[in-house]
């Protein structure tokens, strides 16, 4: 089982087989956002930073950024979720990722916590 | 006790209130199905017993305000502005008011500068019994039609009604002394109404084609271009005698610069509140106020002000969301029909 890293945004990314990052936003944003009704994701072949804005949520109160984890170029995003955005309310840690990028640095995902770290730090919060 | 029934919290003004409970578009679709209850304690009561002399404050037909019967009505400025939007019921001894939270302190000083004496009862609850199922919840009240008025006990709570709301749909709001807040709101839940939160309050009213003072309109906007002509009755369009009646006038008869319309929205990408609204041109127009997505027409509206000549129904506009246009439409108010037990 590949291990999942969490960001303080609260994303979370998995390191696939082919070495891909695939990203979401972790279980604790959706249920801090509420009922998600827009999903804006960034395009395959986009360059992004870490730390950048890179995908917006909307729930029906406000609109919220997602930013970047890590540093690379998007390859996929989950048409899925925009045409149904509430599954991000329903799976956002399994099916409703958002999208799949190839890490400039693989090594950079180090910095990110693991799911330990990232509970005490929502509990922290 | 919101907390007890798993709010999430947030500041309003000054307040601390519930903005949802289990989540918005549940708590909106049991406003619109069955009956949602809200707390809206935040607003301000008070009690005026000169109606003459509060009539000169105010462009509705006040002294006409059967005992038994609320009306809507605005609190004008000098230049027609509008210091708060409010409702008034005539209780035979006295008239009730309920003024916007944000705007009650305000609202009292600028009635008491003009010399009519207002007594204020800031302390009270107030709830909302809100949906199609509101009346079966609230038996006690079933007598009352669309904006009666009346005071009745409830299960040994004495009560202020009202037939009214701010959802579009039938129901109650519900005043009570500050104590008896809790017994009450716990006996419409145990009656089988949801609680529902700031939240859904707004994406309800929004639908129901209804301001929000503080957005959509203020002291900056007079009742012309604020679409709310209807509100200045007939007699005080003969006499003019009300405060702010000159420039009120004036601009009814040379008609508003910018009138504020309903916009549905294409896509599923709410324009929030500050967008900027171009026309087919690409010239700015105007400037969205209220956004949100309509969980009852699973789409994106908004209330906005525009140029007069961008205001007819039908008027494609763009709606600027992150610096792109997202196609818009002027339409009708409300963007879904009002339920009132008329």
């Amino acid at each position: 089982m590949t291990q999942i890293f969490y960001s303080k945004d609260h994303e979370w990314v998995q390191i696939g087989e082919d070495g891909l990052a695939t990203i979401g936003i972790t279980d604790h944003a959706q249920e801090a956002l509420g009922d998600i009704v827009f999903v804006e994701l960034p395009e395959p072949g986009r360059n992004i930073v870490a730390h950048e804005a890179c995908a917006v949520v909307e729930s029906v109160k406000a609109a919220s950024d997602v930013y970047a984890p890590l540093t690379g170029t998007v390859t996929e995003n989950n048409q899925a979720i925009v045409e149904e955005p509430a599954l991000v309310n329903t799976a956002a840690e399994t099916t409703a990722w958002f999208f799949r990028m190839r890490l400039e640095d693989p090594t950079s995902v180090n910095a990110l916590m693991s799911k330990a770290a990232y509970d005490e730090f929502l509990g922290s919060l | 006790m919101h907390r007890r029934l798993g709010a999430r919290m947030v500041e309003f003004a000054g307040y601390e209130m519930p903005l949802q409970y289990t989540g918005i578009i549940a708590e909106h679709q049991a406003c619109r199905e069955g009956a949602a209850l809200f707390d809206v304690s935040h607003m301000g009561q008070a009690h005026v017993v000169d109606a003459r002399a509060f009539e000169a404050l105010v462009p509705g037909d006040i002294l006409g305000l059967q005992p038994g019967r609320q009306r809507y009505t605005l609190l004008l400025n000098e230049a027609g502005g509008i210091i708060d939007d409010l409702m008034v019921a005539n209780f035979g001894t006295h008239l009730q008011l309920v003024l916007n939270a944000g705007r009650k302190h305000v609202d009292l000083a600028h009635i008491q500068a003009h010399g009519v004496a207002i007594t204020p009862h800031f302390e009270r609850a107030l709830v909302a019994l809100q949906g199609p199922k509101a009346v079966a919840m609230l038996p006690e009240a079933a007598a009352l039609r669309f904006m009666d008025a009346a005071k009745l006990d409830v299960a040994g709570i004495a009560c202020v009604v009202t037939r009214s709301g701010y959802t579009g749909e039938d129901g109650f709001e519900i005043g009570c002394a500050a104590e008896d807040a809790q017994a009450l709101a716990g006996l419409l839940l145990e009656r089988g109404a949801t609680p529902a939160g700031l939240g859904a309050r707004d994406s309800l009213r929004l639908e129901a084609g209804l301001c929000l003072y503080g957005n959509d309109i203020g002291e900056g906007r007079n009742p012309v271009e604020a679409n709310l002509t209807w509100a200045i009755a007939k007699r005080r369009k003969t006499g003019w005698d009300f405060l702010g009646a000159a420039p009120v006038r004036a601009a009814l008869e040379a008609g508003p610069a910018e009138k504020l319309v309903g916009i549905k929205v294409s896509g599923r990408a709410p324009a929030r509140a500050g967008a900027e609204i171009r026309n087919a041109q690409g010239e700015r127009v105007g400037a969205v106020t209220s956004g949100c997505f309509a969980p009852s027409l699973n789409a994106p509206i908004a209330l906005g002000y525009v140029r007069a000549d961008c205001a007819a129904e039908g008027t494609a506009l763009d709606l600027i969301v992150r610096d792109k246009p997202i196609p818009g439409v002027v339409a009708p108010l409300p963007f879904v029909p009002h339920h009132y037990a008329r």
